[in-house]
């Protein structure tokens, strides 16, 4: 207890010095707090607005069609399969849907679109889409003939709510389907290729127009937590009905979204390990300068018989002192100004624009989590202890006699 | 005389300085190094985005921005041609094409693409097209059936160099039109998605496919210059291109007005960088000034003694002050080196991102970022690092004119 005594009282012998390390600790762990929240924020954001938007946490799909999809590759018997896995712990929905390219044309104006079957009643609960209409209104159950097409597709065509589209497309068994459907709905996401080459129209409607014959592309899962994914997407592998199918998660799908984030989380973390460094050899001096200064004690205190290593202990326990101070002061400074912008977000400026084609909104909110919340006090610490190890360990050479004339 | 007494006091703790030094050696070099890596990286964007068909400065139909469609079109590029040439700064290159939506058909699918008409020697140095193909070969004048296709697309498909497909776009009567072409060959691009979108074809067989004539929906402009930071002029030479252009109907953009959310992120990101500089600075500011008070405080006696002996406090501040700027700009005088040897030397040839291909292709980023200094970048790290730092210094240089002979003297 004396030694912890002393170590406390040998920080504050010099105020000045010493707050001056503990703020320099506090501004850089409170920093660390604040950005990783900010950053893991960010990220959620990111992969929320894709699982909600198009690929969904989980998806069910016949072998090949990732990766080239065709009208052929259908799930053949999907309503079996949607009830076994809408039953399964930690699933929150899951929908069919099924697509197929065709020529959209309006009054003059064609294009190609990629036409998407979906169930309406679902699709409010899982999609951010129903919630992104401008004008008209999302698709309902018992619509029959009705579509609803992102902004610029209906720019490019010239079409607006309550006009008609003619469309022209291949079967599932090769046949021509074509098809009239009037514009409920124009919706836009911000993300531009999405708002150019997608429409939606009612599951049943395109499983007779694309004679689909029962079958689907794919049964989209949400679970009720990100981290639900990889054990639903094994309890589905294990189910006789998914033979033959490949489930998917979302990383999967979007492998390109959790590349980036790996790239901008590696990133942050060498410029974070970077700035503590700078920090460690910012606040090196104190601890050099508070050995130094008391050469002379240390000889008097060895003269007496203190062994050399509960002087290192006693200087190490001091250094510790102030790091834990600086800190738990940033941890809790950082909180505070986290949970500050997580109310109010930050707002992205003219880069916003740039956001928006990869689904992230204009403002951000960071997100405080246990993991943002250490990640970056840890990292202060290990290297802290290391700047405080190499200064205290020149007591164990210290000779009595040297260090009394010094 | 001075800077020679604040240059020893530097040195009078070697250790003490060494320590300080090391901690803004490795701060500013990070700031240098890591802008100019990130610089690099929005060069490739910026590069990437202008070489997918987009060209520095493009001459257009005002409307077919939003509506591409052939009617949207140049009628009479020759004498738009000629009108401009004068005014273009000498290794300017220049492209006409058409580009359309379309669609492209095997026998068992279709898929939506772009169909782009060039002229294949016209693009060479313009974009990636100009570049040599991957598969194959590049279509030539003598073969008006033959079609050039992304790498990615051709894999989508599931096709091969020598198969036959049928492209179908709108004529200026709201006809489809249809044509079969053979793929002669395929390209690659830094970004996958590019390489399933455009389709290419020779400009004269799609203009006869599409019953247009001269017509071409753009003409564009290439620079010999290119980096974000190197485009002054720029939109001094797209006024003078709409000024004379101004009775045909056309208009002329340059890049930023056509990639506007790159543009508005490039707007931004120098704030990101000062930011940066600014938080690194901080980390290392509390250490100059720890290193400073403790170099004044231990000199305490010796400040006295030169009060005593009538120096003004003014001119004692002045001699700290010189020891902090020594301090400084040795600092980044070392830093600077040490970063242009990073840079050059062990960054030069890139890092390699290959591993998070898909992630940088999300962002329409290169796989290799090499490191790009920039002038700005360069001064504003050492700018920031040298006002901030001798800011921060008055503290203990003010603390050091203050000691007074008395306090001095009992102080031991």
């Amino acid at each position: 207890m004396g030694d912890y005594l002393l170590a406390w009282r040998n920080i504050w012998r010099n105020p000045r010095r010493s707050v001056l390390t503990i703020l320099a600790i506090v501004f850089a762990s409170g920093l660390l707090v604040f950005m990783l929240s900010f950053q893991f924020g960010a990220y959620e954001d990111m992969i929320d607005s894709s699982v909600r938007l198009s690929t969904g946490h989980l998806q069910i799909q016949a072998k090949g069609y990732q990766n080239r999809p065709e009208m052929h590759k259908v799930i053949k018997n999907p309503d079996r399969l949607l009830g076994k896995v809408a039953a399964l712990d930690g699933v929150d929905a899951v929908t069919v849907r099924s697509e197929a390219f065709a020529l959209a044309a309006g009054a003059r104006r064609s294009r190609g679109i990629m036409v998407s079957g979906v169930r309406p009643d679902v699709e409010r609960r899982i999609s951010s889409l129903p919630g992104q209409i401008r004008k008209g209104r999302y698709l309902r159950d018992g619509d029959v003939n009705v579509a609803v097409i992102g902004a610029l597709g209906a720019e490019r065509l010239q079409i607006d709510i309550g006009d008609e589209c003619t469309l022209i497309g291949q079967g599932r068994d090769g046949s021509v389907a074509a098809t009239v459907v009037r514009i409920a709905g124009i919706f836009k996401t911000g993300i531009d290729e999405f708002d150019r080459t997608t429409m939606q129209i009612p599951l049943s409607d395109f499983n007779s127009i694309f004679s689909m014959e029962g079958g689907a592309h794919r049964i989209v899962i949400t679970t009720k937590a990100l981290a639900d994914d990889r054990p639903v997407a094994a309890a589905v592998r294990m189910m006789g009905e998914a033979s033959g199918l490949t489930v998917l998660t979302w990383d999967e799908m979007t492998p390109g979204l959790r590349q980036s984030i790996e790239l901008d989380l590696i990133g942050g973390i060498i410029m974070y390990v970077i700035l503590v460094i700078v920090v460690a050899f910012s606040i090196l001096n104190t601890f050099f300068m508070a050995i130094f200064e008391r050469t002379r004690e240390f000889g008097v205190l060895m003269a007496i018989g203190t062994k050399p290593f509960r002087l290192v202990k006693i200087m190490l326990l001091e250094s510790l002192a102030m790091t834990c101070v600086g800190l738990l002061t940033g941890m809790i400074l950082g909180t505070a100004v986290t949970l500050l912008f997580s109310y109010y977000g930050i707002g992205m400026g003219e880069s916003s624009e740039l956001m928006a084609q990869y689904g992230i909104a204009d403002r951000l909110y960071p997100r405080l989590s246990p993991l943002s919340i250490i990640i970056g006090p840890a990292i202060i610490s290990v290297v802290t202890f290391i700047t405080a190890l190499i200064p205290a360990l020149k007591i164990v050479h210290m000779r009595p006699v040297a260090a009394l004339r010094g | 005389m001075d800077l020679v007494i604040a240059w020893r006091n530097l040195w009078r703790n070697p250790r003490r300085t060494l320590i300080i030094l090391t901690a803004m050696v490795i701060g500013i070099t990070s700031m240098v190094v890591l802008s100019a890596l990130s610089r690099g990286m929005i060069d490739g964007m910026v590069d990437n985005a202008i070489n997918n068909l987009v060209g520095h400065i493009r001459i257009q139909d005002p409307e077919y921005r939003v509506d591409p469609s052939i009617i949207r079109r140049i009628t009479h590029p020759q004498q738009l041609l000629a009108d401009i040439t004068p005014l273009l700064p000498p290794g300017a290159d220049i492209a006409r094409r058409i580009k359309v939506d379309g669609m492209l058909g095997t026998s068992r699918e279709h898929v939506g693409v772009i169909i782009v008409g060039i002229i294949p020697e016209n693009e060479t140095g313009i974009s990636f097209i100009g570049r040599p193909v991957h598969q194959g070969r590049m279509i030539n004048p003598d073969e008006s059936g033959d079609l050039i296709i992304g790498q990615a697309l051709l894999e989508r498909i599931g096709a091969r160099v020598g198969r036959k497909v049928v492209l179908v776009s709108q004529n200026q009567e709201w006809e489809n039109v249809s044509r079969s072409f053979r793929i002669r060959g395929t390209y690659r691009t830094e970004l996958a998605q590019t390489e399933k979108v455009y389709v290419f074809v020779l400009l004269p067989v799609l203009q006869e496919m599409l019953g247009v004539g001269e017509g071409v929906t753009e003409i564009t402009v290439h620079l010999e210059q290119g980096k974000s930071g190197k485009d002054d002029g720029l939109a001094e030479l797209v006024s003078a291109l709409n000024t004379k252009i101004r009775d045909s109907g056309y208009i002329a953009e340059n890049w930023r007005q056509m990639l506007p959310a790159i543009s508005a992120y490039l707007e931004m990101y120098n704030g990101y960088m000062l930011i940066w500089f600014i938080v690194v600075f901080i980390a290392m500011g509390f250490g100059i000034v720890n290193t400073m008070l403790m170099a004044v405080y231990e000199r305490m006696r010796e400040f006295g003694l030169q009060r005593a002996i009538g120096m003004r406090s003014s001119r004692i501040v002045r001699m700290v002050m010189v020891e902090i700027l020594l301090l400084l700009l040795f600092g980044s005088l070392v830093a600077n080196g040490f970063s242009l040897f990073l840079i050059k030397i062990v960054f030069g040839s890139g890092i390699d991102l290959s591993l998070f291909a898909e992630g940088t292709e999300m962002w329409g980023m290169s796989r290799v970022i090499v490191p790009a200094l920039s002038l700005w970048d360069l001064y504003t790290a050492n700018g920031v690092v040298l006002v901030l730092g001798l800011l921060v210094g008055l503290y203990p240089a003010v603390r050091a004119g203050r000691f007074t002979p008395v306090e001095a003297m009992r102080h031991l």
